[in-house]
């Protein structure tokens, strides 16, 4: 059985828990019970998940599910009919955005702008000196990867690259809340390490971090919580562990170099796969599973014996269901 | 364990975010060629205009203006430069002269106003330099009232001030309708606004473009005047002066008001292909005193309620002025209705912005946009 983890570090640091987080009383924004409608369609109904700090919440969904209606309520640019947005407690104020960074779902920067002019105004605009925010910005974006472009303008970019320019502008202030809408699409995988990186930093510096992505393999790699919505409901949140194991089956595979043919008498065992010394089985619980390993052993050399944990992809399925 | 101490996040003052905006509207502008080079064009042609005003002024009147004076009149131009001046046997003979064409005014003896002992006679064009050169502004009678046109010079005048009027407030106006639609297709707005307020965002903006526009006013003015100076026209600068430092002060209100509204109604849209539905109104707002300029310059009613509506007031008072129309307070009263409707389009414009600018997609109704 996978079990949580109590000891995960990232970049030599220690991702704090969420009864750590709530012990310390850490900027936490929790959303409540939001619910928004279009001319009479409900798109959002009763959503409520929290943002940790320290942590990188993944936020997937289906097209059109409702992530980024629910990530532009959560940073006040669009309004919400009932439920509220609260940041350590009490309702978010607009002084409290400016601690937000924001990645929007349609990118956007001034396409007639120099690339770190661009990311120093924003800075700038934050309240940063005008050395303090190119020095900012410059170091930023080298960081990601834009060091050369640094007097390009923003609409010469490639597609990729005006990407990298849109999280930097989004981190630029060095937010204590992070809500990045699809920051990894449209970048190679070079790329999708790189701000996967930089991600990781801002969190292990204290920020909570919300993205929402349809690379489910790259949420899975990522993010320490989840939250799952559909049809403008939230399906599951909580820690990325605890919903694997929540939706763990028993189902193991087996290689060994003896032929594995015997396990179809075995009872309390449903082979699914099966292949000379390789099986893919269902085992009604812990001790068929155990026995089953044990006799492998007995009848030979056990190559490899593992339980097949659920793929974020397949947890996707089943909760949306 | 990393955890960064607690920032203090020093938010910029209003002022300081307003100011912000404004800068990067400017820089972004003065980085535009398209810009500089018509801003360059047109400090050419009003510097043409100038000099080829000047020449033709020299080859017409020689030294000054031509005016007929009498044994009994002339005193009253004693000592006035400026004036090429015919002395005429009588009265009679110098009224001949100006409905000849020899002389453009005549001043006989005998007036209807007891504090002067002349009138002036024109023709049809009461000549302001003439009467700006005399201490007090004697009594005028018009050979041939409404008959001819204006003259060259008042059509010219009233033109240069319709067009520059034109030419700036829409460059600016859409330069500001453009940024703001920018702002809103790209979603940049939405990370602007998450930094500052949405008022600081509208002041900067419109601030920024005030500036461009000014500066541009100012630079056509200082040509004019400084032209005007060089090529020795020293009687148009004298009743030019005055207008066009009016008009700078009209322009100034005058383009806040419009920027407001500009901003306001490009807000309502979310592609620059829709700009043109909103904007539309306002642009007639700009061309309208353009065109009655051009067609009523002549008549004082137009003149008149020009001078007093807020739009047209930048171009109709000047010119009233430089006709020698409008009384010392009427500028002042216009002023005063002009600030009064420019602060109420701010609070109109601010109220549309505010409530769509974050509205994409379809064009917001504008009862809507009102209403929040």
């Amino acid at each position: 059985m996978p079990r949580p983890d109590p000891r995960r570090r990232r970049l030599g640091t220690r991702v704090p828990s969420v009864v750590t987080n709530e012990k310390k009383g850490c900027t936490v924004l929790h959303l409540d019970g939001i619910t928004k409608s279009y001319g009479g369609r409900r798109v959002l109904d009763d959503v409520s998940f929290s943002v940790a700090p320290g942590r990188l919440t993944g936020f997937v969904g289906g097209n059109g599910a409702g992530k980024t209606t629910t990530m532009r309520i959560a940073l006040g640019v669009l309004a919400k009919d009932a439920g509220s947005v609260v940041l350590n407690g009490s309702p978010v104020t607009t002084s409290d955005r400016r601690r937000f960074g924001y990645m929007p779902e349609e990118r956007g920067l001034y396409p007639k702008m120099k690339v770190a002019e661009h990311i120093a105004y924003l800075a700038r605009l934050h309240g940063f000196g005008k050395a303090e925010a190119t020095a900012k910005a410059t170091t930023l974006l080298e960081r990601l990867g834009l060091g050369e472009r640094l007097g390009d303008l923003v609409e010469t970019l490639s597609l990729g690259n005006q990407q990298r320019a849109q999280i930097a502008a989004s981190l630029v202030h060095e937010p204590d809340v992070l809500i990045l809408d699809e920051p990894f699409s449209g970048l190679d995988p070079l790329a999708v390490d790189v701000v996967a990186g930089v991600l990781q930093e801002k969190a292990a510096a204290g920020a909570a971090v919300l993205f929402s992505s349809h690379q489910l393999d790259v949420v899975e790699r990522l993010c320490d919580d989840l939250v799952i919505i559909a049809g403008g409901t939230i399906r599951a949140a909580g820690t990325r562990d605890a919903l694997r194991a929540e939706h763990a089956t028993h189902r193991y595979e087996l290689v060994s170099r003896g032929d594995a043919g015997w396990l179809r008498d075995e009872p309390g065992v449903t082979v699914l796969d099966f292949d000379g010394g390789y099986a893919l089985f269902d085992a009604e619980d812990d001790t068929s599973a155990q026995r089953v390993l044990q006799g492998a052993v007995s009848r030979g050399d056990v190559v490899s014996f593992a339980p097949q944990r659920p793929t974020l992809a397949e947890i996707f399925k089943e909760v949306i269901q | 364990m990393t955890i960064t101490a607690p920032r203090t996040h020093r938010a910029p003052s209003d002022l300081q975010s307003i100011w912000l905006v404004a800068e990067r509207e400017i820089g972004s502008k003065l980085r535009s060629k398209a810009f500089v080079i018509s801003t360059v064009i047109l400090v050419l042609a009003a510097l043409a205009s100038v000099v080829w005003g000047g020449f033709t002024a020299n080859n017409l009147s020689g030294s000054g203006i031509p005016v007929a004076v009498t044994s009994q009149t002339q005193s009253a131009i004693a000592g006035l430069d400026g004036l090429e001046v015919t002395v005429a046997d009588s009265d009679d003979a110098a009224t001949a002269l100006v409905e000849d064409g020899t002389v453009d005014a005549a001043l006989v003896s005998g007036s209807s106003d007891a504090s002067f002992d002349y009138t002036v006679v024109v023709k049809d064009n009461v000549p302001s330099t003439l009467l700006q050169m005399l201490s007090e502004t004697p009594p005028v009678q018009e050979l041939e009232r409404g008959a001819g046109a204006a003259s060259a010079l008042r059509y010219f005048i009233a033109l240069a001030f319709g067009l520059v009027f034109l030419i700036a407030a829409s460059t600016f106006g859409g330069t500001i309708a453009q940024s703001v639609v920018e702002e809103k297709q790209t979603r940049v707005v939405e990370i602007l606004i998450s930094a500052i307020p949405v008022r600081a965002l509208l002041a900067g903006k419109v601030l920024g473009n005030t500036v461009l526009a000014m500066a541009q006013i100012v630079l056509l003015a200082a040509v004019a005047v400084i032209g005007l100076a060089v090529t020795d026209q020293a009687g148009v600068l004298s009743a030019l002066g005055a207008p066009i430092a009016w008009f700078a002060i009209f322009f100034l209100f005058g383009f806040v008001l419009l920027a407001s509204l500009f901003a306001a109604a490009a807000a309502m849209v979310s592609r620059q292909e829709d700009i043109g539905a909103t904007t539309t109104p306002i642009t007639m707002l700009i061309m309208a005193p353009y065109f009655l300029v051009i067609f009523f310059n002549d008549n004082p009613v137009v003149l008149t309620i020009m001078s007093y509506v807020p739009f047209s007031a930048p171009v109709g008072m000047p010119l009233r002025m430089y006709l020698g129309d409008a009384q010392w307070w009427e500028p002042v009263l216009s002023l005063l209705v002009l600030v009064a409707s420019c602060v109420v389009a701010i609070g109109i414009g601010s109220r549309i912005y505010q409530n769509s600018l974050l509205r994409m997609g379809a064009r917001v109704k504008l009862a809507e946009a009102l209403k929040g």
